[in-house]
């Protein structure tokens, strides 16, 4: 008889442990009712790594949601699978940049209501050394086959992000198809392959944004940059109700209005790290034509 | 050596800053993890008994069957789970893609074939002669799974333990079904590999601290109802 009720108390404080840790479980998870309800539901976010990472979303987001009433959901993955869980319907609203995905994503009709938010640029990260000697290189394409031809290593994203999309975009500038033992292919996010580049002393494109956020973990420094040519401009688009009907549509609009708010907008400016501004807002620019950053002034 | 030694102090520094965001993910990940390995042993145990006492052609192949399955990819669960609970799957009305749910649905599957496999071999190894015993004395079914339950109740708290174990350090299922958002999915593991991504290495290793001081301190209760239990 002994171990019957040695297994209730196990079960018994399983489920007593349980019972207090669902109630200290953080409220804002619990506060929303079920969608249709009545009360206001939560609203998901697939966006990319080089926005969360980089520490913007934690900015931009809690005054939405008090406003709004529910929390935001924020799920962190490349623009690819981002535009994919907004296809799937298992999100409502994605924050992406990869504007030719974008356009096909429109085309398809899985997204309504498409903004542009904020922009940055792409730049190449490389050893102090610069082996490949692409500081001298006359644009992108230049520089990546100067890399080719110096076999030096190069650490790519692989993982059908916007960045991604991007190095494929110049590779084929190029003309080339990088392949080699030089040829690095990460499949990770965006930090994540910056410190494997850093590991292996190699060449990364990444976005201004995630560099900044990680330079200080970084021995690699801007080889090359362009921001006319390497612009990165990210979008935000609700996932289309007509498509899948149970997307929470009013909480994703709501969502779209607040980041292309004034009042969004400048929270998107004025975010900085170590002293130096991320993402540019587009929907509302900055009145002044140029902030007093002179290492912008160009844009 | 130098680096090294400095990101662990740092690490075992920051274990005493660690705030309201650390709690709540160490919060979720035991929760998820013990419900679900209460609810793989609630499945594990009767079909483990079943298994083990009853004699049919194929018990040996559903048995290495069992054994291959201990070695299922935990990204396999997730992917697999992700093509049903996903909007447009088979299970998408239920509405429980990135939800904790979600992640107690695949640590569940994680655990079973462990759970089952170790209550099966703790069935097999009762002495057979409990079980004619209780026959002969004219016990019914029930009454020897019942008596076969207390004799391998030591066994019972092992499989218990090691599908805690199992569940508790995953992080691919809590990745993928929960899809890492903070204050509501993120787990202790999917934070540490967040935290990695971003390079934050002492963050990562202090959270990994948190997670085997938790292991540990679950452990010592279970060696505590095991003493209990064993005469």
């Amino acid at each position: 008889m002994r171990a019957p009720r040695a297994i209730a108390i196990l079960m018994g404080s399983l489920g007593l442990a349980l019972g207090i840790l669902g109630c200290s479980e953080t409220p804002p998870a619990e506060s929303p009712p079920a969608a249709g309800s009545g009360a206001r539901p939560v609203v998901r976010l697939a966006t990319t790594t080089s926005t969360d990472n980089s520490g913007l979303l934690e900015r931009l987001l809690p005054p939405f949601e008090k406003w709004w009433g529910a929390p935001v959901h924020v799920i962190a993955v490349g623009t690819g699978r981002a535009l994919d869980l907004g296809r799937n319907g298992d999100v409502d609203i994605v924050l992406v940049h990869d504007p030719a995905a974008e356009d096909a994503f429109m085309a398809e009709g899985a997204g309504l209501n498409r903004r542009s938010v904020m922009f940055n640029d792409f730049l190449i990260v490389g050893p102090k050394d610069d082996p490949a000697k692409i500081a001298q290189a006359s644009g992108p394409a230049d520089a990546f086959a100067r890399i080719a031809r110096a076999e030096a290593p190069f650490v790519s994203r692989s993982d059908d992000s916007g960045t991604h999309k991007m190095e494929l975009a110049v590779w084929k500038k190029a003309d080339l198809q990088p392949a080699g033992k030089w040829y690095l292919e990460a499949g990770q996010g965006m930090s994540a392959t910056l410190l494997m580049a850093d590991e292996k002393n190699g060449y990364c494109l990444t976005d201004r944004g995630t560099y900044l956020a990680m330079r200080a973990k970084l021995h690699l420094a801007p080889r090359f940059e362009d921001p006319e040519a390497l612009r990165n401009p990210y979008s935000i688009i609700a996932v289309n109700p007509a498509v899948h009907r149970d997307v929470n549509y009013l909480g994703a609009m709501a969502l779209v209005a607040w980041v292309t708010s004034p009042e969004g907008q400048k929270i998107i400016a004025d975010f900085r790290v170590d002293g130096e501004g991320l993402f540019h807002p587009l929907a509302v620019p900055p009145q002044e034509p140029a902030e007093a950053k002179p290492q912008k002034a160009t844009r | 050596m130098r680096w090294t030694l400095e990101q662990l102090a740092e690490a075992l520094r920051l274990l005493g800053s660690l705030d309201r965001q650390v709690l709540s993910a160490l919060a979720l990940s035991l929760g998820v993890a013990t419900l679900s390995t209460v609810l793989a042993m609630a499945a594990g145990v009767p079909i483990g008994i079943a298994v083990g006492l009853a004699r049919f052609r194929g018990k040996r192949i559903l048995t290495t069957v069992l054994h291959a399955l201990l070695a299922l990819p935990t990204v396999l669960i997730g992917l697999v789970l992700y093509t049903a609970l996903s909007s447009r799957g088979l299970l998408g009305s239920w509405r429980l893609l990135y939800t904790p749910a979600a992640i107690v649905m695949g640590q569940c599957i994680l655990a079973l074939p462990l759970v089952t496999a170790l209550v099966l071999a703790a069935a097999e190894g009762v002495d057979p002669r409990v079980r004619l015993t209780a026959l002969t004395l004219g016990a019914s079914r029930w009454r020897i799974a019942r008596t076969i339950l207390a004799e391998g109740r030591g066994a019972f708290l092992a499989a218990v333990v090691a599908g805690f174990g199992r569940v508790f350090g995953e992080v691919g299922i809590s990745m993928m079904l929960g899809g890492n958002i903070r204050g509501y999915t993120r787990t202790v593991t999917t934070a540490i590999a967040l935290e990695t991504a971003k390079g934050e290495v002492p963050l990562g290793i202090a959270l990994g601290l948190v997670l085997m001081f938790v292991a540990l301190a679950v452990n010592l209760l279970f060696l505590h109802l095991r003493r209990r239990a064993t005469p």
